[in-house]
């Protein structure tokens, strides 16, 4: 009798551990998506590898959607933690940014002419001016929030109004279309390959940012930061500095999902590229188990965060739901997870864990 | 004081030094607006001259007003709330479909304005002040919600032929003695549409609680510091769900003052109107940090914010992407003004 007790506390104790990793969150969303679309459609998992218009092999498929378009909500996940964990509160103006970004990558490519015969430069120096102009938006951001004390939300609201009129701007409100197929590869498929491209560019971005973490002291400072500003003064780490640069690191991730997101088009639409993918990024964060008040953050499980939420939009768009209707879903999640997470919703539930032990120890 | 400062000068340079930090905001913004507007006139000719140019500004502003006094009272609170545009284009969805469709009467697609205001109100602010979430993961959420909920109601935007809504959106209601006369040298009446009429009351009856009532006082107290005002004896949560129930109500009949004037339900209706409702606020004097703030800098903040539309588009620049970036300059200016008579004052405080 005593044994089976005992073996039963253990097995609760098992499960109190496991619900405690911060991983659990995304992995139980994960299998619960992934049942349900299991009972109602099996052949949502199917994947099949067929030949695009140039006669290249690619792979096609649900899963194959979530691969692709789930990689850049992974890159801005990454930049979307920092500053999450650094600042305490979350960049709004990503979507905005990122229309900036491959506005600048089209006009550097393009130059005046809106269809070009020949490109004006390689694509590489297009990237990299766009990193650098994310970088400054970014920067502003983080002037405000680090040196100027303005909450992150409302001073990235700014750019948030204003990012896609300055996209538009820049090309002079005219839509260049590129037409040589190699740009396209970004977003598309590189032929002979059949696993879409911005997997790869991904996980390049997941392996920098797993070496920065580990040979740095970025994850640290930024922690220490993110819970206690003050004393992260006095222990010499400089939180004004450390804020920004998350900020500059996020316009660093934008400009990688601009170009990946203006590849996909080879060309923009500034009201309407990458919009309310604010959303889905802080939804990742959120989804990993991080704070959304700031301080301590799993890299690994936002990243796994975002393709989660990409798998849940890829479902809801499976189901019918028009594309605009998709954010009323996604707020639903949104309060879900936010109000799991609440201090005191969450004394509440281990009371009530607690009061269950009890009654099985009886 | 008048004994101690000996010209008119210095007594006015002494009281501008030690005015509150709401007088101090609010003159600056007063005196912003009649700058701009005079220098509307002087540049942009005899047009800003007129008072319908002045009357239109206010028919086309009025649900901005409005939202814009809530928005001002969840930050003086020391809260935010970016769901109010939402807000507006589901309300004015959901009455439009009630009147066209279910061939409602306007009583109803009041009722129901109000009724979905109070539903986000008592949600977020259930979430902000008793669970304790911060308010701007549960309003952009409330907005991303209002607007997925808009598409989900009706896709395509449309306008509403409800003979009895026709009607009253058509009412006007003339000002005497501000009439002028048109270029074919006819007398035109100027006038106001009922949604000003609707405004100036919010403005008004939100005036009156925030400066003489009890509950008033205590929204400042509130988002001055929070554990003092709970030293004081005053129901924090209470006070901030009363804060965001009040601004999303306001955001509900906003909608249906929005609708009265454009006559039409659509999912991109009141863009960002969420942004130019803080914008305003925040021009108007209200701080982001809380504890600060004055509902007549609220309607100066949303005056000035439409004056400078209209000199943009008068100056010929009216690409859209204009106005956003205006605005958008506006408002980071007026933070960066903020943060620093904040970082005075805090210097001010520990000298």
């Amino acid at each position: 009798m005593e044994n089976t007790a005992v073996k039963k506390s253990k097995g609760s104790d098992f499960l109190g551990k496991l619900l405690r990793q911060q991983l659990f969150i995304p992995v139980a969303a994960l299998l619960i998506l992934a049942i349900f679309n299991l009972i109602a459609d099996p052949s949502f998992f199917k994947i099949t590898l067929g030949y695009s218009s140039a006669g290249q092999p690619v792979l096609s498929g649900y899963l194959i959607t979530i691969l692709d378009y789930g990689s850049e909500l992974a890159i801005l996940a990454i930049g979307m933690t920092l500053v999450t964990a650094a600042s305490g509160g979350q960049d709004i103006s990503v979507g905005a940014t990122i229309a900036i970004a491959g506005s600048v990558i089209l006009r550097v490519l393009c130059g005046t002419d809106s269809r070009p015969e020949t490109l004006q430069t390689s694509f590489l120096v297009a990237f990299l001016v766009a990193c650098v102009v994310s970088m400054l938006f970014g920067a502003f951001n983080g002037i405000l929030v680090a040196y100027f004390k303005i909450q992150p939300m409302v001073a990235t609201l700014i750019l948030y109004t204003a990012g896609r009129s300055i996209a538009a701007w820049i090309n002079n409100n005219e839509l260049p279309i590129i037409s040589d197929p190699t740009f396209a590869y970004f977003g598309g498929f590189i032929p002979g390959i059949p696993i879409p491209t911005p997997f790869f560019i991904a996980m390049a971005c997941v392996i920098v940012i797993a070496l920065v973490l580990k040979f740095t002291n970025l994850g640290l400072y930024t922690q220490a930061v993110g819970i206690n500003e003050k004393s992260s003064r006095l222990n010499g780490i400089n939180p004004k500095f450390i804020k920004f640069l998350s900020f500059v690191i996020l316009g660093l991730c934008v400009a990688v999902v601009g170009l990946i997101k203006v590849s996909r088009l080879s060309s923009i639409n500034y009201s309407v590229i990458a919009k309310d993918i604010e959303m889905d990024a802080i939804l990742a964060v959120a989804l990993g188990g991080n704070a959304l008040s700031g301080g301590k953050f799993n890299m690994a499980a936002s990243i796994l965060g975002a393709y989660v939420i990409q798998f849940l939009t890829t479902t809801l768009y499976k189901f019918d739901v028009q594309s605009d209707a998709l954010p009323a879903y996604k707020a639903v999640v949104v309060i879900l997870l936010v109000v799991l997470s609440a201090p005191s919703v969450r004394q509440k539930l281990s009371g009530l864990g607690k009061k269950l032990r009890v009654k099985e120890v009886a | 004081m008048s004994k101690k400062s000996s010209g008119a000068e210095n007594s006015i340079l002494y009281r501008l030094k030690h005015m509150t930090d709401t007088n101090k905001l609010l003159t600056i913004t007063i005196v912003i607006f009649f700058l701009m507007y005079i220098g509307a006139i002087v540049f942009q000719g005899e047009g800003f001259l007129k008072p319908q140019t002045f009357l239109s500004m206010l028919n086309a502003n009025a649900a901005l007003i409005i939202t814009s006094c809530g928005m001002s009272l969840v930050m003086i609170t020391g809260g935010i709330d970016i769901s109010v545009g939402g807000v507006v284009a589901l309300v004015s969805m959901c009455s439009a479909v009630y009147l066209d469709y279910h061939n409602g009467s306007i009583l109803g697609a009041v009722l129901i304005s109000l009724g979905i205001g109070l539903a986000f109100g008592i949600v977020q602010g259930y979430l902000v002040a008793y669970l304790e979430i911060q308010p701007f993961i549960v309003s952009l959420a409330g907005m991303f919600f209002a607007r997925g909920m808009t598409t989900i109601v009706n896709t395509n935007p449309f306008n509403v032929q409800n003979e009895a809504f026709v009607a009253l959106k058509d009412t006007r209601v003339i000002v005497p003695g501000l009439g002028s006369v048109n270029k074919l040298g006819r007398y035109v009446d100027a006038y106001v549409e009922i949604g000003v009429i609707v405004a100036l009351l919010v403005v008004l009856l939100m005036f009156v609680i925030l400066r003489w009532t009890k509950l008033g006082r205590s929204f400042y107290a509130v988002g001055g510091n929070s554990q003092s005002a709970l030293m004081l004896g005053i129901n924090v949560k209470r006070t901030k769900f009363l804060s965001h129930l009040i601004c999303s109500l306001l955001a509900g009949i906003g909608g249906f003052v929005y609708f009265m004037h454009v006559g039409s339900g659509s999912a991109s209706h009141a863009m960002g109107m969420e942004m130019n409702a803080i914008a305003s606020s925040i021009i108007g004097g209200t701080m982001l940090t809380g504890g600060v703030g004055n509902i007549i800098g609220t309607l100066f903040g949303v005056l000035s914010l439409s004056t400078i539309q209209n000199i943009v588009s008068s100056a010929g620049l009216d690409q859209a992407w204009w106005t956003g970036i205006t605005i958008a300059a506006m408002l980071c200016l007026f933070l960066v003004i903020q943060s620093i008579v904040m970082a005075r004052k805090k210097k001010s405080v520990q000298a």
